[in-house]
Protein backbone atom coordinates (compact mmCIF):
# COMPACT_ATOMS: atom_id res chain seq x y z
CA UNK A 1 0.00 0.00 0.00
CA UNK A 2 1.52 3.29 -0.72
CA UNK A 3 1.33 5.89 1.78
CA UNK A 4 -0.91 8.62 0.17
CA UNK A 5 -3.49 10.86 1.91
CA UNK A 6 -5.81 10.85 -1.06
CA UNK A 7 -6.13 9.85 -5.02
CA UNK A 8 -7.68 11.40 -7.66
CA UNK A 9 -8.10 10.56 -10.91
CA UNK A 10 -8.93 13.43 -13.43
CA UNK A 11 -11.28 13.44 -16.24
CA UNK A 12 -9.47 15.84 -18.40
CA UNK A 13 -6.85 18.72 -18.08
CA UNK A 14 -9.11 20.87 -16.69
CA UNK A 15 -10.71 18.86 -14.03
CA UNK A 16 -6.54 18.00 -13.25
CA UNK A 17 -6.29 21.55 -13.04
CA UNK A 18 -8.90 22.76 -10.77
CA UNK A 19 -7.79 19.87 -8.19
CA UNK A 20 -4.59 21.31 -8.45
CA UNK A 21 -6.01 24.67 -7.44
CA UNK A 22 -8.20 23.55 -4.61
CA UNK A 23 -5.19 20.96 -2.81
CA UNK A 24 -1.68 23.37 -2.70
CA UNK A 25 0.28 20.01 -1.39
CA UNK A 26 -1.30 17.56 -4.15
CA UNK A 27 1.16 16.69 -6.64
CA UNK A 28 0.37 15.49 -10.29
CA UNK A 29 1.25 11.94 -11.06
CA UNK A 30 0.78 10.52 -14.79
CA UNK A 31 2.56 7.17 -15.45
CA UNK A 32 4.02 6.85 -11.52
CA UNK A 33 7.08 5.09 -12.38
CA UNK A 34 8.88 8.01 -10.55
CA UNK A 35 6.51 8.76 -8.17
CA UNK A 36 5.50 5.32 -6.87
CA UNK A 37 8.98 4.76 -6.29
CA UNK A 38 10.03 7.95 -4.51
CA UNK A 39 6.98 7.22 -2.37
CA UNK A 40 8.06 2.97 -2.04
CA UNK A 41 11.33 5.12 -0.38
CA UNK A 42 9.33 7.03 1.88
CA UNK A 43 9.90 10.14 -0.13
CA UNK A 44 6.82 12.55 -0.02
CA UNK A 45 4.67 10.00 2.26
CA UNK A 46 1.30 11.49 2.61
CA UNK A 47 0.82 13.26 -0.24
CA UNK A 48 -1.92 13.82 -2.09
CA UNK A 49 -2.45 12.59 -6.02
CA UNK A 50 -3.75 13.65 -8.66
CA UNK A 51 -3.59 11.97 -11.79
CA UNK A 52 -3.33 12.36 -15.18
CA UNK A 53 -2.85 8.48 -16.05
CA UNK A 54 -5.79 7.91 -18.28
CA UNK A 55 -6.21 11.02 -19.69
CA UNK A 56 -6.91 10.13 -23.43
CA UNK A 57 -5.78 13.54 -24.72
CA UNK A 58 -2.54 13.88 -23.51
CA UNK A 59 -1.29 10.55 -25.21
CA UNK A 60 -1.69 12.45 -28.56
CA UNK A 61 1.61 12.59 -30.97
CA UNK A 62 0.32 14.28 -34.05
CA UNK A 63 1.34 16.96 -36.60
CA UNK A 64 -0.23 20.36 -37.48
CA UNK A 65 -1.01 22.02 -40.52
CA UNK A 66 2.34 23.58 -40.79
CA UNK A 67 4.57 20.47 -40.19
CA UNK A 68 4.92 21.31 -36.55
CA UNK A 69 5.14 17.83 -34.40
CA UNK A 70 3.46 17.92 -31.17
CA UNK A 71 4.00 15.02 -28.34
CA UNK A 72 1.50 14.59 -25.51
CA UNK A 73 2.77 14.66 -22.44
CA UNK A 74 1.31 11.38 -21.16
CA UNK A 75 2.92 9.38 -24.49
CA UNK A 76 4.41 6.83 -22.74
CA UNK A 77 8.29 6.31 -24.11
CA UNK A 78 7.29 3.12 -26.04
CA UNK A 79 4.30 5.52 -27.64
CA UNK A 80 6.73 7.60 -29.03
CA UNK A 81 9.46 5.08 -29.99
CA UNK A 82 6.79 3.28 -31.91
CA UNK A 83 4.89 6.09 -33.40
CA UNK A 84 4.65 6.56 -36.95
CA UNK A 85 5.49 10.20 -37.26
CA UNK A 86 8.18 10.06 -35.00
CA UNK A 87 10.09 7.33 -36.54
CA UNK A 88 9.65 9.32 -39.88
CA UNK A 89 10.70 12.96 -38.77
CA UNK A 90 12.35 12.58 -35.43
CA UNK A 91 13.69 8.94 -34.72
CA UNK A 92 16.12 10.63 -32.87
CA UNK A 93 13.58 11.21 -29.86
CA UNK A 94 12.74 7.48 -30.23
CA UNK A 95 15.49 5.87 -29.98
CA UNK A 96 16.37 8.32 -26.68
CA UNK A 97 13.00 7.23 -25.12
CA UNK A 98 14.03 3.55 -25.96
CA UNK A 99 16.66 4.10 -23.90
CA UNK A 100 15.04 4.73 -20.49
CA UNK A 101 14.66 1.98 -18.42
CA UNK A 102 13.17 -1.47 -19.49
CA UNK A 103 10.68 -1.96 -21.33
CA UNK A 104 8.15 -2.61 -19.06
CA UNK A 105 8.96 0.67 -17.52
CA UNK A 106 8.58 2.52 -20.88
CA UNK A 107 5.27 0.90 -21.34
CA UNK A 108 4.03 3.10 -18.77
CA UNK A 109 6.32 6.04 -17.65
CA UNK A 110 5.82 9.26 -20.03
CA UNK A 111 8.05 12.11 -21.90
CA UNK A 112 5.94 14.59 -19.75
CA UNK A 113 7.04 13.04 -16.45
CA UNK A 114 10.53 12.60 -18.02
CA UNK A 115 10.61 16.34 -18.19
CA UNK A 116 8.50 18.05 -15.37
CA UNK A 117 10.42 15.71 -12.77
CA UNK A 118 13.37 18.58 -13.51
CA UNK A 119 16.32 15.74 -14.02
CA UNK A 120 19.15 16.48 -16.17
CA UNK A 121 19.38 12.92 -16.69
CA UNK A 122 16.34 12.50 -18.78
CA UNK A 123 17.09 10.96 -21.85
CA UNK A 124 14.28 12.82 -23.76
CA UNK A 125 14.70 16.03 -21.96
CA UNK A 126 18.28 16.40 -23.73
CA UNK A 127 16.93 15.09 -27.16
CA UNK A 128 13.66 17.99 -26.83
CA UNK A 129 16.76 20.19 -25.93
CA UNK A 130 18.57 20.27 -28.62
CA UNK A 131 15.54 20.74 -31.06
CA UNK A 132 14.52 23.93 -28.70
CA UNK A 133 10.83 22.34 -28.21
CA UNK A 134 8.38 24.59 -26.23
CA UNK A 135 6.55 22.89 -23.04
CA UNK A 136 2.84 23.18 -23.82
CA UNK A 137 1.46 24.10 -19.94
CA UNK A 138 -2.29 24.71 -18.79
CA UNK A 139 -2.96 25.99 -15.60
CA UNK A 140 -5.99 27.98 -14.31
CA UNK A 141 -4.48 31.19 -15.75
CA UNK A 142 -4.74 29.82 -19.15
CA UNK A 143 -2.45 27.84 -21.41
CA UNK A 144 1.03 29.19 -22.20
CA UNK A 145 4.17 27.58 -24.00
CA UNK A 146 7.69 27.63 -22.61
CA UNK A 147 10.79 27.07 -24.54
CA UNK A 148 12.60 23.68 -22.72
CA UNK A 149 15.72 25.41 -22.35
CA UNK A 150 13.72 28.47 -19.97
CA UNK A 151 12.02 25.51 -18.07
CA UNK A 152 14.46 24.29 -15.91
CA UNK A 153 15.41 26.09 -12.57
CA UNK A 154 17.50 23.88 -11.36
CA UNK A 155 17.77 20.12 -10.46
CA UNK A 156 14.40 18.79 -10.04
CA UNK A 157 13.31 22.24 -10.09
CA UNK A 158 11.04 23.26 -12.68
CA UNK A 159 8.73 27.06 -14.02
CA UNK A 160 5.76 24.69 -13.89
CA UNK A 161 3.13 26.67 -11.54
CA UNK A 162 1.64 24.13 -8.97
CA UNK A 163 -1.86 24.11 -10.72
CA UNK A 164 -0.40 23.92 -14.10
CA UNK A 165 -0.23 20.61 -16.02
CA UNK A 166 2.01 19.71 -18.96
CA UNK A 167 0.47 19.12 -22.11
CA UNK A 168 2.99 18.52 -24.07
CA UNK A 169 5.44 19.60 -26.20
CA UNK A 170 5.60 21.33 -29.57
CA UNK A 171 8.91 20.69 -32.16
CA UNK A 172 9.15 23.25 -35.20
CA UNK A 173 9.33 21.92 -38.75
CA UNK A 174 12.46 23.70 -39.01
CA UNK A 175 14.00 22.22 -36.20
CA UNK A 176 13.84 18.72 -37.31
CA UNK A 177 13.38 18.68 -41.05
CA UNK A 178 16.13 17.42 -42.82
CA UNK A 179 18.23 17.04 -39.34
CA UNK A 180 19.54 13.99 -38.52
CA UNK A 181 20.54 12.79 -35.03
CA UNK A 182 22.82 10.67 -32.64
CA UNK A 183 21.77 9.71 -29.26
CA UNK A 184 24.32 8.11 -26.43
CA UNK A 185 23.24 7.13 -22.94
CA UNK A 186 26.36 6.49 -21.46
CA UNK A 187 26.11 3.92 -18.11
CA UNK A 188 27.40 1.10 -16.51
CA UNK A 189 24.52 -1.18 -17.70
CA UNK A 190 22.92 -1.44 -20.83
CA UNK A 191 19.44 -1.04 -19.14
CA UNK A 192 18.02 -0.03 -15.57
CA UNK A 193 20.06 2.39 -15.53
CA UNK A 194 20.42 6.26 -15.62
CA UNK A 195 22.31 8.12 -17.75
CA UNK A 196 26.07 8.81 -16.51
CA UNK A 197 26.24 10.74 -19.32
CA UNK A 198 23.94 11.33 -22.39
CA UNK A 199 25.16 13.01 -25.46
CA UNK A 200 22.53 14.11 -28.34
CA UNK A 201 24.39 15.37 -31.50
CA UNK A 202 22.25 16.59 -34.71
CA UNK A 203 23.50 17.73 -38.01
CA UNK A 204 21.94 19.48 -40.93
CA UNK A 205 23.78 19.04 -43.99
CA UNK A 206 23.90 21.13 -47.27
CA UNK A 207 22.20 20.05 -50.24
CA UNK A 208 25.03 18.13 -51.95
CA UNK A 209 25.64 16.42 -48.39
CA UNK A 210 29.61 18.05 -48.27
CA UNK A 211 29.32 20.92 -45.44
CA UNK A 212 27.72 21.17 -42.27
CA UNK A 213 25.07 24.06 -42.70
CA UNK A 214 23.51 23.60 -38.80
CA UNK A 215 24.46 21.49 -35.67
CA UNK A 216 22.88 20.59 -32.49
CA UNK A 217 24.86 19.44 -29.58
CA UNK A 218 22.96 19.10 -26.01
CA UNK A 219 23.59 16.79 -23.13
CA UNK A 220 22.23 15.20 -19.95
CA UNK A 221 24.13 15.11 -16.61
CA UNK A 222 26.94 17.84 -17.85
CA UNK A 223 25.30 20.17 -15.26
CA UNK A 224 22.50 20.74 -12.94
CA UNK A 225 20.32 20.81 -15.38
CA UNK A 226 20.43 19.53 -19.57
CA UNK A 227 22.65 21.92 -21.09
CA UNK A 228 22.58 22.74 -24.95
CA UNK A 229 26.28 23.83 -25.94
CA UNK A 230 25.66 26.92 -28.67
CA UNK A 231 29.16 27.67 -29.20
CA UNK A 232 29.92 24.26 -30.82
CA UNK A 233 27.22 24.50 -32.73
CA UNK A 234 28.60 27.69 -34.66
CA UNK A 235 31.80 26.29 -34.46
CA UNK A 236 30.55 23.83 -36.64
CA UNK A 237 28.57 25.71 -38.96
CA UNK A 238 29.75 25.58 -42.73
CA UNK A 239 32.40 23.11 -41.96
CA UNK A 240 33.13 20.36 -44.68
CA UNK A 241 32.05 16.84 -43.13
CA UNK A 242 35.56 15.36 -44.87
CA UNK A 243 37.32 17.53 -42.46
CA UNK A 244 38.76 15.67 -39.56
CA UNK A 245 39.21 18.58 -37.72
CA UNK A 246 35.11 19.24 -36.86
CA UNK A 247 35.30 16.56 -34.53
CA UNK A 248 38.02 18.54 -32.31
CA UNK A 249 36.10 22.15 -32.66
CA UNK A 250 33.12 20.20 -31.74
CA UNK A 251 34.26 18.79 -28.79
CA UNK A 252 36.40 21.39 -27.32
CA UNK A 253 33.45 24.45 -27.77
CA UNK A 254 31.57 21.92 -25.94
CA UNK A 255 33.46 21.51 -22.79
CA UNK A 256 33.12 25.16 -22.70
CA UNK A 257 30.11 25.29 -21.86
CA UNK A 258 29.21 22.65 -19.77
CA UNK A 259 29.47 22.20 -15.62
CA UNK A 260 29.24 18.63 -14.82
CA UNK A 261 29.79 17.60 -11.30
CA UNK A 262 31.18 14.49 -9.23
CA UNK A 263 28.90 12.42 -7.78
CA UNK A 264 28.51 8.46 -6.74
CA UNK A 265 27.70 7.76 -10.64
CA UNK A 266 31.39 9.11 -11.94
CA UNK A 267 33.55 12.09 -11.06
CA UNK A 268 33.56 14.99 -12.90
CA UNK A 269 37.09 14.36 -14.76
CA UNK A 270 35.38 11.52 -15.82
CA UNK A 271 32.23 12.91 -17.10
CA UNK A 272 34.41 15.66 -18.60
CA UNK A 273 36.09 12.71 -20.63
CA UNK A 274 32.62 11.80 -21.86
CA UNK A 275 31.79 15.27 -23.24
CA UNK A 276 34.78 15.30 -25.31
CA UNK A 277 34.45 11.46 -26.45
CA UNK A 278 30.90 11.15 -26.44
CA UNK A 279 29.73 14.20 -28.68
CA UNK A 280 32.93 13.02 -31.56
CA UNK A 281 31.27 9.68 -31.87
CA UNK A 282 27.63 11.30 -31.41
CA UNK A 283 28.91 13.84 -34.38
CA UNK A 284 30.05 10.87 -36.01
CA UNK A 285 27.07 8.95 -36.27
CA UNK A 286 24.96 11.90 -36.66
CA UNK A 287 26.65 12.48 -40.18
CA UNK A 288 26.72 8.62 -41.55
CA UNK A 289 22.98 8.84 -40.35
CA UNK A 290 22.27 12.37 -42.42
CA UNK A 291 22.95 10.50 -45.89
CA UNK A 292 26.21 11.75 -46.65
CA UNK A 293 28.75 8.67 -48.68
CA UNK A 294 30.29 6.92 -45.99
CA UNK A 295 33.51 7.74 -47.51
CA UNK A 296 32.94 11.48 -47.36
CA UNK A 297 32.22 11.53 -43.94
CA UNK A 298 35.54 12.28 -41.66
CA UNK A 299 37.11 9.34 -39.09
CA UNK A 300 37.32 10.59 -35.32
CA UNK A 301 41.71 10.88 -35.39
CA UNK A 302 42.68 8.53 -32.98
CA UNK A 303 39.22 7.64 -32.02
CA UNK A 304 37.61 4.65 -30.87
CA UNK A 305 37.53 0.85 -32.48
CA UNK A 306 36.44 1.33 -36.54
CA UNK A 307 38.45 4.32 -37.73
CA UNK A 308 40.79 4.03 -39.75
CA UNK A 309 43.38 5.86 -37.74
CA UNK A 310 43.66 2.96 -35.40
CA UNK A 311 43.45 -0.23 -37.45
CA UNK A 312 46.18 1.11 -39.79
CA UNK A 313 48.77 2.74 -37.53
CA UNK A 314 48.79 0.83 -34.10
CA UNK A 315 51.61 3.36 -32.69
CA UNK A 316 49.86 6.64 -33.20
CA UNK A 317 46.65 4.75 -31.58
CA UNK A 318 48.72 3.92 -28.91
CA UNK A 319 49.71 7.57 -28.00
CA UNK A 320 46.36 8.79 -28.92
CA UNK A 321 43.54 6.56 -27.57
CA UNK A 322 45.29 6.68 -24.07
CA UNK A 323 44.55 2.56 -23.84
CA UNK A 324 47.27 0.49 -21.81
CA UNK A 325 48.45 -2.43 -23.80
CA UNK A 326 48.61 -5.67 -21.70
CA UNK B 1 -10.99 4.33 1.02
CA UNK B 2 -12.19 1.52 -0.57
CA UNK B 3 -13.39 2.23 -4.32
CA UNK B 4 -15.29 -0.15 -7.05
CA UNK B 5 -13.67 -0.99 -9.83
CA UNK B 6 -14.15 -3.35 -13.33
CA UNK B 7 -11.42 -5.14 -14.66
CA UNK B 8 -11.34 -8.26 -17.35
CA UNK B 9 -8.86 -10.39 -15.83
CA UNK B 10 -7.76 -12.89 -17.66
CA UNK B 11 -10.99 -12.94 -19.74
CA UNK B 12 -13.57 -12.75 -17.17
CA UNK B 13 -15.11 -9.54 -15.98
CA UNK B 14 -14.71 -8.58 -12.85
CA UNK B 15 -16.28 -6.31 -10.17
CA UNK B 16 -14.11 -5.30 -6.72
CA UNK B 17 -13.66 -2.79 -4.16
CA UNK B 18 -9.62 -1.85 -3.96
CA UNK B 19 -8.16 0.66 -1.55
CA UNK B 20 -7.37 3.46 -3.28
CA UNK B 21 -3.57 3.04 -2.44
CA UNK B 22 -3.29 -0.32 -3.45
CA UNK B 23 -0.96 -1.49 -6.09
CA UNK B 24 -2.39 -3.54 -8.80
CA UNK B 25 0.43 -6.54 -7.97
CA UNK B 26 -1.44 -6.45 -4.42
CA UNK B 27 -4.89 -6.25 -5.60
CA UNK B 28 -4.43 -9.24 -8.47
CA UNK B 29 -2.42 -11.54 -5.60
CA UNK B 30 -4.07 -10.38 -2.14
CA UNK B 31 -8.00 -9.84 -3.74
CA UNK B 32 -7.73 -12.64 -6.25
CA UNK B 33 -5.47 -14.74 -5.55
CA UNK B 34 -3.20 -15.10 -8.26
CA UNK B 35 -0.30 -16.06 -6.83
CA UNK B 36 1.81 -15.86 -10.11
CA UNK B 37 2.48 -12.16 -10.00
CA UNK B 38 5.24 -12.15 -7.96
CA UNK B 39 6.24 -9.57 -5.23
CA UNK B 40 10.28 -8.82 -5.65
CA UNK B 41 11.84 -5.24 -5.85
CA UNK B 42 8.62 -3.60 -5.40
CA UNK B 43 10.09 -0.83 -7.26
CA UNK B 44 10.27 -1.72 -10.85
CA UNK B 45 13.46 -2.99 -11.06
CA UNK B 46 13.30 -6.65 -11.12
CA UNK B 47 10.15 -7.87 -13.72
CA UNK B 48 8.97 -10.48 -11.03
CA UNK B 49 5.08 -8.56 -11.14
CA UNK B 50 4.99 -8.33 -14.43
CA UNK B 51 1.58 -8.38 -15.87
CA UNK B 52 -0.08 -7.30 -18.71
CA UNK B 53 -2.35 -4.48 -19.15
CA UNK B 54 -3.91 -4.02 -22.31
CA UNK B 55 -1.68 -6.31 -23.73
CA UNK B 56 1.14 -4.33 -22.90
CA UNK B 57 3.88 -6.03 -19.84
CA UNK B 58 3.69 -3.31 -17.38
CA UNK B 59 5.31 -3.61 -13.56
CA UNK B 60 2.39 -4.08 -11.34
CA UNK B 61 4.52 -3.17 -8.56
CA UNK B 62 4.01 0.55 -9.52
CA UNK B 63 0.88 0.41 -11.25
CA UNK B 64 -2.04 1.67 -9.30
CA UNK B 65 -5.21 -0.40 -9.02
CA UNK B 66 -6.94 2.49 -10.02
CA UNK B 67 -5.57 2.69 -13.12
CA UNK B 68 -6.86 -0.73 -13.44
CA UNK B 69 -10.44 0.26 -13.84
CA UNK B 70 -12.21 -1.03 -17.16
CA UNK B 71 -8.97 -2.45 -18.40
CA UNK B 72 -7.89 -5.72 -19.17
CA UNK B 73 -5.87 -7.67 -16.93
CA UNK B 74 -3.77 -10.75 -17.91
CA UNK B 75 -1.53 -13.16 -16.09
CA UNK B 76 0.01 -16.19 -16.04
CA UNK B 77 -2.92 -17.93 -14.79
CA UNK B 78 -5.29 -16.87 -18.07
CA UNK B 79 -2.53 -18.86 -20.25
CA UNK B 80 -4.05 -22.07 -19.17
CA UNK B 81 -5.80 -23.92 -22.05
CA UNK B 82 -9.01 -25.13 -21.73
CA UNK B 83 -8.01 -28.78 -20.35
CA UNK B 84 -5.52 -26.86 -17.90
CA UNK B 85 -2.59 -27.94 -20.51
CA UNK B 86 0.08 -25.00 -20.58
CA UNK B 87 0.54 -22.52 -23.59
CA UNK B 88 3.29 -23.15 -26.05
CA UNK B 89 5.41 -20.59 -24.06
CA UNK B 90 5.89 -21.87 -21.19
CA UNK B 91 6.22 -25.48 -22.97
CA UNK B 92 9.71 -23.70 -24.19
CA UNK B 93 10.40 -22.56 -21.18
CA UNK B 94 10.21 -26.47 -19.59
CA UNK B 95 12.18 -27.33 -22.84
CA UNK B 96 15.07 -25.18 -22.61
CA UNK B 97 15.30 -25.86 -18.62
CA UNK B 98 14.47 -21.95 -18.21
CA UNK B 99 13.39 -22.18 -15.40
CA UNK B 100 15.43 -22.99 -11.86
CA UNK B 101 13.91 -21.59 -8.34
CA UNK B 102 10.82 -19.95 -10.70
CA UNK B 103 10.34 -16.59 -8.97
CA UNK B 104 11.15 -14.38 -12.43
CA UNK B 105 9.44 -17.20 -14.66
CA UNK B 106 5.74 -15.63 -14.52
CA UNK B 107 7.07 -12.08 -15.08
CA UNK B 108 9.25 -13.17 -18.26
CA UNK B 109 6.83 -15.19 -19.67
CA UNK B 110 4.57 -12.42 -19.28
CA UNK B 111 7.08 -10.27 -21.17
CA UNK B 112 7.08 -13.60 -24.02
CA UNK B 113 3.31 -12.97 -24.50
CA UNK B 114 3.55 -9.40 -25.44
CA UNK B 115 6.79 -10.11 -27.58
CA UNK B 116 5.78 -13.42 -28.77
CA UNK B 117 2.12 -11.22 -29.55
CA UNK B 118 3.58 -8.82 -32.11
CA UNK B 119 4.49 -11.75 -34.35
CA UNK B 120 7.59 -10.50 -35.26
CA UNK B 121 11.05 -12.52 -35.61
CA UNK B 122 13.53 -11.36 -32.90
CA UNK B 123 17.63 -12.10 -32.87
CA UNK B 124 19.18 -12.83 -29.97
CA UNK B 125 20.50 -9.44 -29.34
CA UNK B 126 16.94 -7.83 -29.53
CA UNK B 127 15.03 -10.01 -27.34
CA UNK B 128 17.89 -9.23 -24.63
CA UNK B 129 16.69 -6.09 -24.64
CA UNK B 130 13.55 -6.87 -24.56
CA UNK B 131 13.63 -9.22 -21.56
CA UNK B 132 16.31 -6.56 -19.93
CA UNK B 133 13.21 -5.37 -17.23
CA UNK B 134 13.86 -8.59 -15.31
CA UNK B 135 16.39 -9.96 -13.42
CA UNK B 136 16.61 -13.64 -12.77
CA UNK B 137 19.45 -14.74 -10.46
CA UNK B 138 19.58 -18.35 -11.25
CA UNK B 139 19.98 -19.14 -14.87
CA UNK B 140 22.32 -16.87 -16.14
CA UNK B 141 19.88 -15.80 -18.82
CA UNK B 142 21.14 -18.09 -21.53
CA UNK B 143 18.05 -21.07 -21.27
CA UNK B 144 15.63 -18.42 -20.77
CA UNK B 145 16.97 -16.69 -24.30
CA UNK B 146 17.47 -20.27 -26.09
CA UNK B 147 13.51 -20.71 -24.78
CA UNK B 148 12.49 -17.32 -26.31
CA UNK B 149 14.47 -17.99 -29.51
CA UNK B 150 12.39 -21.14 -29.85
CA UNK B 151 8.93 -19.76 -29.01
CA UNK B 152 9.71 -16.24 -31.35
CA UNK B 153 10.68 -19.05 -34.07
CA UNK B 154 7.65 -21.25 -33.70
CA UNK B 155 5.74 -18.45 -33.24
CA UNK B 156 7.09 -16.63 -36.57
CA UNK B 157 6.49 -20.03 -38.94
CA UNK B 158 2.87 -20.19 -38.26
CA UNK B 159 2.17 -16.62 -38.01
CA UNK B 160 4.65 -14.68 -40.15
CA UNK B 161 4.95 -11.32 -39.64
Amino acid sequence: MFDIKSFYEAADVNDAVRALREDKDAILISGGTDVLIKLREGKGAGVALVSIHNIRELKEIGMDSCGDITVGAGASFSDVTNNEIIKKYINILGEAADTVGGPQIRNVGTVGGNVCNGATSADTASVLWSMDADVMLCGSEGRREVPICEFYEGPGKTVRRHDEVCTGFRIRKSEYEDFSGHYIKFGKRNAMEIATLGCVARVKLSEDKKFIEEARLAFGVAGPTPVRCRKAEEALRGMSISDPEIYERFAEAGLTEVDPRSSWRASKEFRLQLISELSKRALREALLKSGAAPCTVADIPYGPEGSTGICEEPAKAATGGGEISA
Amino acid sequence: MLKIIHMNVNGKDVELAVDERESLLDTLRNRLGLTSVKKGCEVGECGACTVLVEGKAIDSCIYLSMWADGKKIMTVEGLKGPDGDLSPIQRAFIEEAAVQCGFCTPGLIMSAVEIVGTGKKYNREELKKLISGHLCRCTGYENILNAMERIVEETYKVCGE
